[in-house]
C-alpha cells in the first residue's frame, strides 16, 4: 500500500511541477483571497490582525478545493482514471498517494500565506510550533477529506458544483479548530491550542483510515 | 500455425453486465483459449466495447459467469487488472508525463520489470529524444504507439485491444500485426474490436461476432482453411434464439460502440 501511495504521489506531484498549476494557479487564487479579505474589511491592521488565522484558513480551505479538483482533472484527461484502475493499484495506495501529494502541495501554500498573513495583516507570528503543528494536522484531514469526496465528484457530470458542496459542510470542525489553535498561538497563548490540536488530529486520523477503506469501492462506482 | 493451449484464459458464461437497468452485456457466453487471437465483430452498439471492459475488470458482471485468467471476476473483479492489458479508445496516458515516464509508471504500478521499458519504446518507435518528449505533444498516432509501448512492457497476459488499428499510420499498423503475431507466439491471449474486418481477420484464429450484447456467432477468419478453434455450440457458437432471453435485447446506444 505505502509503495502504491509513494508511486502515485511521485507521479502526480511531477505532473504538477511540470504543468506549474498550482504556482500560477492555485497560489496566486490563494493570496488573491487575502488581498480581497483585506480589501473588504479594510485597511486597518486592528481588524485584520485579530481575524489572521480565520481569513488565513479560509483561503487554504478554498485553495483545498481548486487543488483536489485538479488532482482529479489529471485523471479524467484520456481516461486516465480507467488506466489507474486498470492499473492493479492498491485502492488504499492511490488513496493515500493522492492525498500526499495534494498535501505537500498544500503546505507549500500554507508556508507562503503565512508570510502574506504577516505583511498584509500585520499577524505577530508566535507560537511557531502550534502554527506548523496546526497546519500539519489540519492540512492531513482536508486533504483526507478532499481526497474522499473528489473521488466521488470526479465521475459525475457536476464534479465542479458537486466538490465544494459535499466537502465545505464536512471540513466545518477542521476549519474551526485550525483557526483556534492559530488563534491562540498568534495571541502568544499557545498552551490554550492543545485540544484544538487534539480534534484536528482526531479528524486527521478518522478521514484517513475511511479513506483507505472506501476510496476503492467509490474508485469504481465513479 | 502456432500450436494454441486448451487451457481457456476467457471463459463467460450467460454473463450479464448493466449501466443502470440498461443491459450492456445481455448474457454472453465466450470461451477463448490461451494464445488466441480472437476479433470481436459487430455493429456499432454491439457490446464489443463493453464485452472487453467485462474481461478487464472494469465494468460489474451482473449475472453469470465470468472467469479471466482463473480469476472469478464476478467475486473480485480488480484480481486480474495486473495481468490485463488494454487499449481503448482512449490511452490511458498522462499528457504532462513523457513518454518514457508513462511506460515506467504502468510497469512499477503492475509491480513488472523495468528492464523491459527501453525494448518496448525502441520497439515502438520511441528511440532517443521521443521518449522524453510529453505525451501532450506527441501526436495521436504516436500517443497510440505510447500506449501499445505500455501493453509491450507490462507484459500484459491477455491483451484487450478497442479498435487498436485506428490513428496509426500504416507503419504503425503493421508493427502492431507484427505484435500481435509475437504476443501469439509469446502465448499471450489477444481480444480486439475491429471494424477494419480484412486487416483484422489477417491477424485472427477466429472472429466472435456481436449483436445486441450477445455472442451471436463464432468463426473462421475469411480465407482459413484449418478447422475452427471453436466447438461447443452452446458455449460459443449459440445463436441469439438460443441466448437467455430474460433480458430485452439492447439497442445500440451511442456510448457502447
Amino acid at each position: 500500500m505505502l509503495r502504491d501511495a509513494m508511486l502515485v504521489a511521485g507521479k502526480d506531484l511531477r505532473i504538477e511541477i511540470r504543468s506549474r498549476v498550482g504556482l500560477n494557479q492555485v497560489g496566486p487564487f490563494a493570496v488573491a483571497v487575502l488581498l480581497l479579505f483585506g480589501l473588504a474589511l479594510g485597511p486597518d491592521r486592528q481588524v485584520l490582525a485579530p481575524a489572521s488565522a480565520g481569513l488565513f484558513w479560509v483561503a487554504v480551505l478554498l485553495s483545498t478545493i481548486l487543488a483536489v479538483q485538479r488532482s482529479y482533472a489529471i485523471e479524467s484527461a484520456d481516461a486516465a482514471r480507467d488506466g489507474l484502475r486498470l492499473s492493479g493499484l492498491d485502492p488504499a495506495g492511490i488513496f493515500l498517494g493522492k492525498a500526499g501529494a495534494i498535501a505537500v502541495q498544500l503546505l507549500v501554500l500554507e508556508a507562503a500565506l503565512t508570510i502574506g498573513v504577516a505583511l498584509l495583516y500585520g499577524a505577530h507570528l508566535s507560537g511557531a510550533l502550534v502554527l506548523v503543528a496546526a497546519c500539519a494536522a489540519g492540512t492531513l484531514g482536508l486533504t483526507a477529506i478532499g481526497t474522499l469526496y473528489g473521488v466521488v465528484a470526479s465521475g459525475l457530470q457536476t464534479r465542479e458544483t458537486l466538490l465544494p458542496l459535499l466537502f465545505l459542510p464536512v471540513v466545518a470542525p477542521v476549519l474551526l479548530a485550525a483557526t483556534k489553535a492559530w488563534d491562540a498561538a498568534l495571541a502568544g497563548t499557545p498552551g490554550r491550542a492543545g485540544g484544538w490540536l487534539d480534534v484536528l488530529v482526531v479528524f486527521a486520523v478518522l478521514y484517513t483510515a475511511i479513506g483507505t477503506i472506501a476510496f476503492g469501492p467509490l474508485l469504481e462506482d465513479g | 500455425m502456432v500450436p494454441i493451449s486448451m487451457a481457456p484464459a476467457v471463459r463467460l458464461h450467460e454473463a450479464v453486465a448493466l449501466a443502470g437497468r440498461f443491459p450492456l452485456l445481455a448474457g454472453a457466453s465466450l470461451e477463448v483459449a490461451e494464445g488466441e487471437v480472437v476479433h470481436l465483430r459487430g455493429p456499432n452498439g454491439a457490446g464489443k466495447t463493453s464485452l472487453l471492459k467485462v474481461l478487464a475488470g472494469l465494468l460489474e458482471v451482473h449475472s453469470g459467469e465470468a472467469i479471466v485468467l482463473g480469476r472469478d471476476l464476478v467475486a473480485d473483479r480488480r484480481a486480474v487488472r495486473r495481468e490485463v492489458g488494454m487499449l481503448g479508445h482512449q490511452s490511458f496516458l498522462y499528457e504532462e508525463l513523457t513518454v518514457e515516464e508513462n511506460v515506467r509508471f504502468a510497469v512499477r504500478a503492475t509491480r513488472g520489470a523495468l528492464t523491459g521499458v527501453r525494448p518496448a519504446l525502441e520497439q515502438l518507435g520511441f528511440a532517443g529524444r521521443l521518449a522524453s518528449t510529453t505525451v501532450g505533444r506527441c501526436s495521436a498516432g504516436q500517443q497510440r504507439r505510447a500506449a501499445i509501448a505500455v501493453l509491450v512492457a507490462r507484459g500484459a497476459r491477455l491483451w484487450l485491444l478497442d479498435e487498436p488499428h485506428a490513428g496509426l499510420d500504416q507503419e504503425g499498423r503493421d508493427l502492431l500485426d507484427e505484435l500481435l503475431a509475437g504476443s501469439r507466439v509469446a502465448g499471450r491471449t489477444v481480444v480486439f474490436a475491429s471494424h477494419e474486418h480484412e486487416r483484422a481477420e489477417a491477424i485472427a484464429d477466429r472472429v466472435v461476432h456481436l449483436a445486441g450484447g450477445r455472442v451471436i456467432e463464432s468463426t473462421e477468419p475469411a480465407g482459413t482453411t484449418a478447422p475452427a478453434q471453436t466447438a461447443e455450440p452452446n458455449e460459443r457458437l449459440a445463436p441469439a434464439e438460443q441466448q437467455p432471453t430474460s433480458l430485452p435485447v439492447p439497442e445500440a446506444p451511442a456510448h457502447v460502440a
